[in-house]
């Protein structure tokens, strides 16, 4: 029993050492998202609290905790409640197997991938049950279109991940991140690497695939009737899982934690600093995007969706298996 | 379909070149003033915040003539007055309720003595709806505040009023 403690004890810590700083970078992420939309369209952004604004997210999240929660009179109130929490945690828990080196991971399972794109489906749910438990037409609207959006996206970044499995061989995230210690998947699988970007912004109901919250036509989507630290907590999952799929890319084609070339002065910079400026740079490419592009409207959403990307990830995925195949390059896999 | 169109949309050319102005848009200077640190100019015929000016020795301008209250469109502006010892009419009482005004700025072309002026202040934002109810002492306050600027403006506006 004690030892059973001692475990628990040592993972509590552990955990905390790694939510702490995915929250805190959730919160200058959020930051840098409305300073880089503001500059691209020639305004300031958010610049006056601390030093270049930087705790503008800390005094948005103060505010929303003493704000009041209001629950409409008609709504499921468990599920209410339970969904943002869902949300939240669900965009949480997917970074316990994000490697930010070979070590620095809170669990390295095997089955890594494969977890990461289960919990990232779930985080649907959380979607849904904030759209329907609200009772409301609006976030009802947008919660159906978000969820039809996700699953659609979900299946061909699962494609573009067979794609990447086929020459890993593995589905551990480390292994996919070490396979790549001589070329980086971008080059190989580019075009896999465009579409998967495009998914992930459809993915995670970012501009200009941001229609669950198409303003001009369902208020704010499935965050209509939320207020307070409800509120607050779909939007930090949300942009948690802005920069889950951003980690995500850069493991999958980008070489996660591995430096750009393995020559002296830069295999001296740690592995997570690596790790970290490859999600910046994939973030920054969400957050101009955010400014440059207009929004999609849903039946061209869902042509992109089925009609290009799959087939086009489909084909593309025969392609890379034939030329592995008769090249002889197929990894070894051992069971 | 075109086929350079086609290429077009396949290469993503549209996007990448909006890509590219976009990056080349952030590192431009932003057009937008820092509010709160550095503003704007104002002209000198800023209808803002009201205020009541006095004579250089101190005496009010305010001959209680009432035209002003008469203009107001909103019905803002409530005046009495009443007689004082060496015979000239004061007010006793000057309220406006800014809240029902309308910053149309008639009061200030109607008063014959230039007593009565809209300044060029425009952040006298409250917490409360009563603080907004301005009286006589509250405008005087304001014009002995503003007087340098608002004389200025007056002989500025002056040649084309």
């Amino acid at each position: 029993m004690i030892e059973y403690l001692q475990i628990l004890g040592q993972e509590v810590y552990k955990i905390v050492f790694l939510l702490v700083p995915i929250l805190v970078s959730v919160a200058m992420i959020v930051w840098l998202d409305r300073r880089v939309w503001g500059l691209v369209q020639k305004r300031r952004g958010p610049n006056v609290v601390g030093p270049f604004g930087l705790f503008q997210t800390l005094a948005d999240a103060l505010k929303y905790i003493f704000k009041e929660i209001i629950i409409p009179a008609s709504a499921n109130k468990v599920v209410f409640i339970l969904a943002p929490i869902v949300t939240m945690t669900l965009a949480l828990v997917a970074w316990a197997v994000i490697p930010m080196s070979e070590e620095l991971v809170l669990s390295d399972i095997n089955v890594g991938i494969l977890y990461l794109f289960a919990v990232s489906s779930l985080g649907v749910y959380g979607i849904i049950m904030g759209g329907w438990a609200s009772n409301s037409k609006y976030p009802f609207l947008g919660a159906i279109r978000s969820a039809a959006q996700m699953v659609s996206y979900e299946v061909s970044i699962g494609i573009i991940i067979i794609n990447v499995l086929l020459c890993v061989g593995s589905l551990n995230l480390n292994d996919i991140v070490i396979a790549q210690k001589n070329l980086w998947y971008v080059i190989p699988l580019f075009p896999m690497f465009v579409i998967f970007f495009i998914s992930a912004l459809a993915e995670t109901n970012r501009p200009p695939f941001d229609l669950p919250e198409a303003e001009a036509e369902l208020v704010a989507g499935y965050q209509t009737e939320y207020s307070g630290m409800m509120y607050a907590m779909f939007w930090l999952g949300e942009y948690a899982n802005i920069l889950l799929m951003c980690a995500l890319g850069s493991i999958l084609f980008l070489g996660g934690w591995l430096p750009i070339m393995d020559v002296y002065p830069l295999n001296i910079i740690p592995a997570p600093i690596w790790m970290i400026s490859k999600i910046l740079f994939l973030f920054l490419l969400f957050a101009l995007i955010k400014a440059i592009v207009p929004r999609y409207r849903y039946d061209q959403l869902m042509r992109l969706g089925w009609k290009i990307f799959l087939p086009f990830s489909l084909i593309y995925l025969v392609f890379t298996a034939s030329f592995l195949f008769y090249f002889e390059k197929l990894p070894k896999v051992n069971f | 379909m075109n086929i350079v169109r086609l290429l077009k949309i396949i290469f993503l050319v549209e996007f990448i070149s909006g890509l590219y102005m976009a990056i080349k848009e952030l590192f431009r200077k932003s057009k937008t003033i820092n509010y709160p640190f550095e503003k704007g100019s104002i002209s000198p015929r800023m209808r803002g915040e009201h205020a009541l000016r006095r004579y250089p020795n101190g005496e009010e301008r305010c001959i209680a003539c009432k035209l002003c209250e008469a203009v107001c469109p909103a019905q803002a502006i409530t005046i009495e007055s009443t007689e004082r010892s060496d015979g000239s009419r004061k007010t006793t009482r000057y309220d406006i309720d800014m809240l029902k005004c309308i910053y149309c700025g008639l009061c200030q072309e109607s008063c014959p003595v230039d007593a009565i002026v809209q300044g060029p202040n425009f952040e006298f934002a409250t917490e409360t709806r009563e603080e907004l109810y301005y009286n006589k002492e509250k405008l005087l306050d304001n014009g002995d505040r503003w007087e340098s600027v608002l004389a200025k403006n007056i002989k500025l506006d002056k040649p084309y009023r």
